[in-house]
């Protein structure tokens, strides 16, 4: 055997080698999050080809700022914040090889695999997280001011049944989305059973502008809001209970600026996030705060979710960082005996506990009847930071596992008959020439996937299908160099040179029409969305691999055939 | 030796003005229909929300497209997919009373109005995708420049290969199959994902690889057959290489009928448009990319190509014209 023969089976076999050394099923290590809610090493065995979202199940978002409700001063700097807090959050999820990268100047792209609960996934992403502690109102500011917000609307023209924000959804509704708003307070048409007796007899009055603080019968607000004493007894200053169906309509009126104005300076309202029933009805606490919460979640150092021994309510206990439990503790000491509502998202967690002393860096939010898995979800959200601006998705795709592997088998399925007719028609029409270049086709495919799985590509559907197209097309080089053999043939020449002189001349229509190919995938790598990326790659490798197989490999496989035969006159193709 | 179409002597380019007949009665009614239909844009690309869903029960359309309309989900589409008991939602205009680029309000009152009328647990929902109108705009504009700056890529690459009159007539018979594959995409009412650009593009990419190869036996042969006239050569060289069309043809037809067959029903628009590609693709190399050949080199004569334009008298006429078009490449 000639050196240059020995040279060219080396090379081929260090391409082998190095493609199956690339797909031989390998063992990693993976952080998962088990069914216990605690992060540990699993290992896994199996071949290091990526798959894609669309082939094993998975979901893909594109998140941007959501600025509808709050404007961010600098949006660069809000998503880069934003990203690094969703970084977090994704990795303690525990999801294989998550993605979550920038995509332009204003997005956001998070990719999870494999996941089985996608509103949940949705919501980590989403959920603000936004912790805060404030005091409760004690001078009964909102009573106060309920008059002179009746007032105001009355002036504005709302009337008891229909009125100006009534039709469009709450913004705390809207903000907070699924996560706690009940279904039927979503309805536009609900709040009208609580508001209608407002309605009635709100004309008698509307001659009655004195003093400020003297209620206004039938006023459309202090109809529907009393304060939480006397619903229950033993009150807590600045809370108020609302009926649950009235709550989206109250919230609007209240979101309404000329009557927020008139609540003193320095006071904010805010949600509780649950309704509560008392005896058989349903009611939403509104409460007073300070407007200056005296820490929020950025001093957070750790968060736990528990089972409360007690009750068995699912609870969450935090621990605040050096600086933020100093200024807790000095805040707390200053304010015994007044109550303190914990906000999440701007929405008071729980009914505000009374502050008994001055109180360190640990504490805790009850979530009550919540599973255990939300208080997880919390307490991971909770140690990751807070969004500064909420996202919204602006796309979404999601594929569930069973799609999957449905759309894997049948690739697979498309790929076995294609080659087989493939590998049919080249035995037939080519014979012994035929068999060479299918088992160049064979090393063709192993190349193809060790490259990919080399460059660390991902393999989606469109992928697939392209390499079950690729296997068609890849022959074309081998046809090519087969037919110009041929057709030196005819002419006369002697096998050795024929085959010497189809291989160079099909040269130049190989490497012209594959760098065109190439050209228009790059292109389509450039512009495309991820399973088309998938497409463009394995399309580029296909060429690639397909060009090494047919001017190499075959090549020296038939300088070994004729190596063997040197006295062959007639070749087999 | 097995040898289909060999020493075929067939005249491709005298008929060639029949094949511009075959083409244009494809194009134009095609054309005419698009105008008329317009492109069945996918949820991409518009902007909206798609949810396959398997259904334990058989899915009453009506009721659920009424059970959508209550959600705020108006003109929505349902259509089965594949298996029996397949089908997927297209809803393509947001719930009504929501910001249209925060897909979440409408995904989920699909869900609402699936489970209200199917019954929690009796659906499986396969596959979501909810892309927000600015987005989908930016996908358009995304294909759009794909597909344009890939011919402009493919038209310098060839110009610095060959020179710019094969370049020129290999874009122009891949602008012919862009436009008769689209009418194709309008006529079947196919849906343009971006798969379906990622197929025209493949197709783009396959029709010019049948292009060039015939182009690159014209280039030989020109230097070759010194006394042939040029349809001579084109005739010759489309001839000679038709044994190798007729096998990548038939192999690369084999793969797409796998797929077409056994591939899934998300790849089979893919699979369809190659499908049709392969056809208008040696169709175009023949009948398009080499007669357009000739009325370039017919105006503008390449260097190479100047002893093949026949009659002789003529020469002597467009000899004089020449001389101020200097030789290019």
């Amino acid at each position: 055997m000639s050196s240059s023969i020995r040279n060219r089976l080396l090379v081929i076999g260090l391409l082998i080698g190095g493609s199956i050394y690339f797909l031989f099923p390998r063992t990693v290590t993976l952080r998962v999050r088990g069914a216990d809610g605690i992060m540990h090493d699993d290992t896994v065995t199996r071949v290091p080809l990526k798959r894609g979202l669309d082939l094993q199940g998975g979901m893909h978002l594109a998140l941007e700022l959501d600025q509808s409700k709050q404007v961010s001063a600098d949006p660069k700097k809000d998503l880069d914040l934003a990203l690094t807090v969703l970084r977090k959050r994704i990795d303690e999820f525990g999801v294989e090889e998550p993605v979550v990268q920038k995509a332009g100047d204003n997005r956001i792209v998070v990719e999870l695999a494999g996941i089985t609960d996608p509103a949940r996934a949705k919501s980590i992403v989403q959920r603000s997280a936004f912790l805060e502690f404030r005091i409760t109102d004690k001078t009964g500011a909102l009573e106060k001011a309920l008059p002179a917000m009746d007032r105001t609307l009355r002036g504005l023209g709302v009337k008891g049944d229909t009125g100006a924000g009534a039709g469009k959804p709450s913004a705390v509704e809207q903000l907070l989305g699924g996560d706690s708003a009940k279904p039927n307070a979503a309805k536009p048409g609900a709040p009208k059973a609580g508001a209608a007796p407002a309605g009635k007899s709100a004309k008698p009055a509307a001659d009655s502008a004195a003093a400020d603080t003297t209620p206004v019968p039938g006023g459309v607000l202090s109809g529907l809001i009393q304060a939480a004493g006397s619903a229950e007894g033993g009150g807590i200053p600045g809370e108020y209970a609302v009926p649950e169906t009235a709550f989206p309509r109250v919230d609007s009126l209240l979101n309404i600026p000329q009557v927020a104005r008139q609540l003193p300076r320095g006071l904010v309202l805010r949600w509780a996030a649950a309704p509560t029933s008392i005896g058989v009805q349903s009611f939403r606490y509104l409460y007073v705060l300070d407007d200056r919460p005296i820490v929020t979640g950025s001093n957070l150092e750790d968060a736990n979710a528990q089972l409360d021994p007690l009750t068995n309510g699912s609870i969450v206990t935090f621990q605040l960082d050096r600086a933020g439990g100093r200024k807790f503790g000095e805040e707390t000491g200053r304010h015994v005996g007044d109550f303190m509502a914990i906000l999440l998202d701007g929405r008071v967690q729980g009914r505000p506990p009374v502050i008994q002393s001055r109180i360190g860096r640990n504490g805790q939010i009850t979530l009550g009847n919540k599973s255990l898995q939300e208080a997880q979800d919390l307490a991971l959200t909770l140690k990751a930071g807070a969004l500064p601006i909420p996202l919204k998705i602006v796309e979404e795709r999601q594929v569930g596992a069973s799609l999957g592997s449905d759309s894997i088998r049948d690739g697979i399925t498309a790929g076995i008959v294609g080659t087989a007719m493939v590998v049919l028609i080249m035995l037939v029409y080519y014979r012994m020439s035929g068999a060479l270049a299918v088992a160049a086709l064979a090393l063709y495919l192993l190349f193809t996937l060790g490259g990919l799985s080399m460059i660390n590509a991902t393999l989606t559907l469109p992928g697939l299908a392209g390499i079950v197209l690729s296997v068609g097309i890849a022959v074309d080089a081998n046809v090519l160099i087969f037919e110009r053999i041929r057709e030196e043939l005819v002419h006369g020449k002697t096998v050795r040179l024929a085959v010497d002189e189809g291989f160079k001349h099909a040269m130049n229509a190989i490497v012209d029409s594959n760098v065109s190919t190439v050209l228009t995938a790059l292109f389509l790598f450039q512009f495309g969305t991820g399973p088309v990326k998938g497409f463009a790659v394995t399309l580029i490798m296909g060429i690639i691999a397909s060009m090494v197989t047919a001017i190499f490999v075959t090549r020296t496989f038939f300088m070994i055939w004729l190596q063997r035969r040197p006295a062959m006159s007639t070749l087999s193709i | 030796m097995l040898r289909l179409f060999a020493n075929a002597q067939y005249d491709f380019i005298s008929v060639r003005r029949w094949a511009y007949g075959i083409t244009a009665l494809f194009i134009i009614p095609g054309l005419i229909w698009l105008v008329v239909h317009g492109l069945n844009y996918s949820i991409e690309f518009t902007g909206g929300t798609l949810v396959q869903v398997q259904s334990k029960v058989p899915a009453d359309v009506a009721a659920l497209r009424a059970g959508l309309d209550r959600h705020g989900l108006h003109g929505a589409e349902i259509q089965g997919f594949g298996a029996p008991n397949e089908f997927v939602v297209r809803a393509r205009v947001a719930k009504a009373g929501t910001d249209a680029n925060d897909t979440q309000a409408t995904a989920d009152a699909v869900q609402q109005a699936l489970t209200a009328d199917l019954g929690a647990g009796n659906f499986t929902i396969l596959r979501t995708e909810a892309v927000g109108p600015k987005v989908g705009g930016e996908l358009r504009t995304k294909a759009f420049l794909a597909i344009f700056l890939s011919f402009f890529a493919v038209l310098a690459y060839l110009a610095y290969r060959f020179e710019w009159r094969f370049g020129l007539a290999a874009v122009i018979a891949t602008a012919h199959d862009i436009v008769a594959t689209i009418a194709f995409i309008g006529m079947l009412r196919l849906e343009v994902s971006l798969t379906v650009v990622a197929a025209v593009l493949s197709m783009v990419g396959y029709s010019l690889n049948d292009t060039i190869i015939i182009f690159d036996r014209v280039r030989e042969n020109l230097r070759k057959h010194k006394k042939e006239s040029f349809a001579q050569i084109l005739n010759r060289s489309v001839n000679e290489t038709l044994p190798r069309s007729v096998l990548t043809h038939g192999t690369t037809l084999s793969s797409l009928i796998a797929l077409i067959l056994f591939g899934g029903e998300v790849i089979r628009p893919f699979a369809w448009v190659m499908f049709f590609g392969v056809f208008t693709g040696t169709f175009s190399s023949i009948y398009i990319a080499s007669p357009v050949l000739m009325e370039i080199e017919k105006r503008w004569p390449g260097e190479l190509a100047r002893g093949h334009l026949a009659p002789k008298p003529a020469t002597q006429a467009a000899a004089g014209g020449e001389r101020k078009t200097a030789p290019v490449g």
